[in-house]
């Protein structure tokens, strides 16, 4: 089926902008990303966004569709009626850059903070022995395609820009659990994680979870368990010791 | 010319997906300092779609399995048209890439013994493909990317700043090479840097280095159907001819017999290698499994001759031959082609593929295997592929061809200081690439390129050069000409039309007559090129970017329409109509494609004929001599004895 259909997109740079109207050609099977990219080839050929893959591997995309945050490649057409307005606006907690696209550095910047995987001393390439099961916790994490929508979504930073100093938000808190978790990282990681990245700040209102288009358990499977073991840590330190070493050895 | 931005680094890397990434890491870990350039955000690069799993034979699934194995695999795979050398070490260097990785922190899936699980793949004789679920490539870029991070917090460390050694340029496109004259090259240059702008702000940059690592990967924008995202549009290709190093092999373009046909907007998004790996099978309209049919007689003994045979060896794999599902990509393509051709396809243009019924485990296993599919198929066609079969047909995946490397040090024969990887460098994989044998090419020809760029870097010191004033006068005229023109011709618009074109003409099927028409169509689009122009501005402005774009894309797509109409045989990623059968005499024929004048108004490509190198002793011995004579003149055959 096609039909035409309403958009309202942002358009604007660092010295502001508003919403525009536009009507659009839609087609059967099509998402928000093709119609914006109808719009770029017909109406508006400067009109800026941000994709690669097209197929929600990228984690490029990542844009607010009538208010809530989404990938452009991944939200069919179909989920709104041929008489609604589809309004797009760039993701709210980064600056923009121009229209769609914004400035996320601030990922960047995180990321580099976390300390990196860390081998037991002496371990070779290739000698690496570990369980599947042991290892699931931290695979469900390594799905992140870091569209940072979990970023944008979670309101200590999108409600509290001075916050963005102490908190590095659930993709980088959860990216510390991953290596938490892993079954060979040696590091210690849970008192950085309270000090150091904000886990504190996190109320456990899992907006981060509901938004992630790899459907991550991000605060049940990251967030949480992590406040557990800083809080197990705080009351007794032996208590992490002991989880290491039991880890360690089921992987031999 | 105004004021640019210039930074001076030792190496620049351009590209970051596997092999740019692996090259870098290699640069800065000999102490060089050390530049990533790409297009996009850094770990967004097209690696990240990989799926299926990086080949390498550690033998952890069966034992059996060794570097000799997987060379023969990969040289039958591209029809013996692959350079031996480079097979070689592929095949040698594998598994130490891959174990790198984990020691780096990925975290491949599991043998039952704890070691990285391997899986089968078309063409592979044993399992073979390391992996994570189907998401391998979000894995190997996402380790990577975290390695370079892991890096830079050393050089915090040591120097108080973070990118001292290693830094990433990101959303920077490279528009041209700079060189400087050197009588000791064969193209009478070597490199002295790269010209590009920030996509953000239009501004243009310099960098001036004396080696450079081209690692940008693929061609497939030229096509309209394609599993490929809009960063291929064939930059480093052309920025090498451009600079005076050929290509070779173009008429080697690889369609992946399974991609979406529905809907529409998502017709050539990839259906993973893994689900016929895992069980999938194919059938046409009437519900037959027609690969029975299709298996060629080259590799009549290796495949089942009967659908009982062929699932019974996804548990014994000793006593039984392989399902024809599983044969080399070319020949499932070619197959899906014909059975649509034939009438017996699905209600879209495609063929179904189905792993309902298919695996043990049930849907709870489909969903666990295949994740990524089965999350595809539901967010974006509504099918629920636990419970309904799949549409699937051709779509363009992959170049075999691409920059003429050495084969030890990726570097290219033209120019000095230039050097290739990945899917931009040519030669590896012959006329077919096998599935999964791109990751493990990435990282191994990645480090070779790192190891040898940075070693030329150390050695050049003083008599490093930056290049001429004129010559970045010329790159930012070039640059800007799409805001100057007058009649204005819409970059979208010319960009179907190329697409178009190479889809009906120099496409799966080819034909003197169609690729002869789609040379002249290519001339006519290369004159409306230069008119395309664009509105707006320079800051972050699609329709300039493309509009730069298409200088690349029809200099590769001519590349690939010439070579393609030069070759009078069947072989591989390159099928002729009229020329069906493969031929020995055309195997060690190398077809060279190169730029008449850089400098023109209007470039064109000039094709050349070369000759394969032979294969050494050794390596032919790997194999029988029944089989060699299906691929080798008589003059290459080994002695009776020998
Ligand atoms: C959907 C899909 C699934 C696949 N699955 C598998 C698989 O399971 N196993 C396998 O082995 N292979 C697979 N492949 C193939 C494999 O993924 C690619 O061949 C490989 O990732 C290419 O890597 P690369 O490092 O050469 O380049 P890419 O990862 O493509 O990186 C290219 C880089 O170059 C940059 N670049 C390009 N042009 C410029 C320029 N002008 N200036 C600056 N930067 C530039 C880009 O921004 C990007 O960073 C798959 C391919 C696709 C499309
Ligand atoms: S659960 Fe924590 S991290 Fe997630 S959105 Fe809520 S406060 Fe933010
Ligand atoms: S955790 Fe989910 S929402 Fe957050 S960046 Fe990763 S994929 Fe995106
Ligand atoms: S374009 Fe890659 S996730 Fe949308």
């Amino acid at each position: 089926m096609t039909y035409k259909a309403d958009f309202r997109i942002w358009r604007g740079d660092t010295d502001g902008g508003e919403l525009r109207d536009f009507k659009v050609e839609v087609n059967e099977g099509e998402v928000v990303l093709d119609i914006i990219h109808r719009l770029q080839a017909t109406q508006a050929p400067d009109l800026a966004v941000r994709w690669n893959c097209k197929a929600g591997k990228c984690g490029s995309c990542s844009a607010e569709i009538n208010g809530r945050p989404r990938l452009l490649c991944m939200t069919r057409m179909s989920t709104f009626a041929p008489d609604e307005v589809v309004t797009v606006t760039p993701m709210r907690t980064f600056p923009v850059i121009r229209d769609l696209v914004t400035d996320v550095s601030f990922n960047y910047a995180k990321a580099r903070q976390v300390p990196s995987f860390t081998p037991p001393e002496g371990l070779k390439p290739g000698e690496y022995r570990m369980q599947q099961v042991d290892v699931e916790r931290s695979q469900e994490f390594r799905k992140c395609i870091e569209c940072f929508l979990c970023q944008n979504t979670c309101h200590v930073i999108r409600d509290f820009e001075d916050n963005k100093a102490a908190f590095s938000g659930p993709r980088f808190l959860m990216r510390i659990a991953e290596l938490d978790m892993h079954p060979l990282d040696v590091a210690d990681r849970q008192k950085a994680a309270q000090e150091e990245h904000g886990l504190g700040l996190c109320n456990i209102t899992k907006c981060c979870t509901d938004v992630c288009p790899e459907h991550i358990h991000i605060t049940d499977n990251a967030l949480i368990p992590m406040k557990e073991r800083v809080a197990d840590r705080k009351y007794d330190p032996l208590v992490w010791l002991g989880n290491k070493i039991r880890r360690r050895g089921s992987g031999d | 010319m105004s004021e640019v931005e210039r930074h001076s680094y030792d190496v620049v890397v351009i590209g970051a997906g596997g092999a740019g990434l692996r090259a870098a890491i290699e640069a800065r870990t000999r102490g060089l300092r050390t530049a990533v350039v790409c297009k996009s955000l850094f770990g967004k690069a097209h690696t990240v779609m990989a799926e299926g799993g990086i080949a390498a034979s550690m033998g952890n699934v069966n034992s059996q399995d060794g570097w000799k194995v997987h060379f023969r695999d990969t040289m039958r795979g591209g029809k013996f048209l692959n350079h031996w050398r480079m097979a070689e070490l592929h095949a040698k260097e594998a598994p130490d890439r891959v174990w790198e990785l984990e020691s780096w922190g990925a975290l491949f899936d599991r043998t039952a013994d704890g070691r990285i699980s391997q899986r089968n793949f078309g063409g592979h004789e044993y399992p073979r493909l390391a992996h994570v679920g189907d998401r391998t490539g979000l894995e190997l870029i996402r380790t990577l990317q975290q390695r370079i991070v892991a890096l830079q917090q050393e050089d915090e460390r040591e120097f108080g700043d973070p990118e001292a050694r290693l830094k990433v340029f990101q959303e920077c496109t490279v528009t041209r090479l700079l060189t400087v004259p050197d009588a000791g090259s064969e193209a009478g240059n070597r490199i002295a840097g790269a010209f590009g702008y920030w996509r953000e702000s239009g501004r243009f940059t310099v960098f001036d280095a004396p080696a450079v690592v081209l690692a940008t990967g693929g061609i497939g924008k030229g096509f309209k159907v394609t599993s490929n995202s809009w960063e291929y549009t064939g930059d480093g290709q052309a920025l090498a001819l451009l600079a005076g190093a050929p290509l070779i092999n173009m008429e080697f373009v690889q369609f992946h017999p399974t991609g979406m046909v529905w809907p529409p907007s998502v017709k050539g998004i990839l259906v993973t290698e893994s689900v016929r790996g895992d069980g999938g099978v194919l059938l046409n309209s009437e519900g037959k499994r027609f690969m029975f049919r299709y298996i060629p007689d080259v590799f009549k003994e290796k495949y089942a001759q009967t659908p009982a045979e062929g699932d019974r060896w996804y548990t014994d794999q000793e006593n039984n031959r392989r399902p024809p599902e599983l044969l080399p990509r070319d020949e499932v393509a070619r197959a899906i082609n014909s059975e649509v051709k034939a009438g017996r396809g699905s209600p879209h243009g495609g063929v179904f593929l189905t792993v309902v019924g298919r695996m043990a485990g049930g849907t709870e296993e489909i969903r666990r295997k295949l994740p990524s599919m089965y999350h595809q198929f539901k967010e974006l066609a509504d099918v629920d592929i636990t419970a309904e079969a799949m549409e699937v047909g051709p779509t363009c995946h992959y170049v075999m061809g691409g920059i003429a490397v050495d084969p030890d040090t990726a570097a290219t024969p033209g120019v000095l200081g230039l050097y290739a990887a990945g899917e931009v460098a040519g030669g590896m994989h012959g006329s077919n690439r096998l599935g999964g044998n791109s990751l493990s090419d990435l990282l191994v020809f990645g480090r070779r390129a790192g190891e040898h760029a940075a070693r030329y870097a150390e050695e050049i010191g003083e008599a490093r050069r930056e290049a001429a004033q004129e010559q970045l006068d010329a790159a930012e005229a070039e640059a800007l000409a799409p805001f100057a023109v007058e009649s204005a011709e819409n970059p979208y618009t010319v960009h179907q039309e190329l697409q178009q074109t190479m889809n009906d003409l120099v496409g799966i099927i080819r034909r003197e007559g169609e690729m002869t028409e789609a040379l002249t169509r290519l001339d006519e689009l290369k004159a409306r090129a230069a008119k395309a122009g664009v509105e707006g501005h320079r800051q972050y402005n699609p329709g300039w970017h493309l509009a730069l774009d298409l200088r690349n894309m029809l200099l590769v797509c001519e590349c690939v329409a010439r070579s393609a109409l030069e070759r009078q045989e069947s072989r591989g990623g390159h099928t002729r109509d009229d020329f069906p059968a493969m031929s020995a005499e055309w195997r060690r024929v190398v077809l060279a494609c190169s730029i008449v004048d850089p400098d023109a108004e209007t470039l064109s490509v000039r094709l050349t004929r070369g000759e394969a190198v032979p294969m050494r002793a050794d390596l032919l011995e790997l194999f029988e001599r029944d089989e060699l004579t299906k691929y080798l003149t008589d003059a290459e055959l080994p002695g009776k004895d020998g």
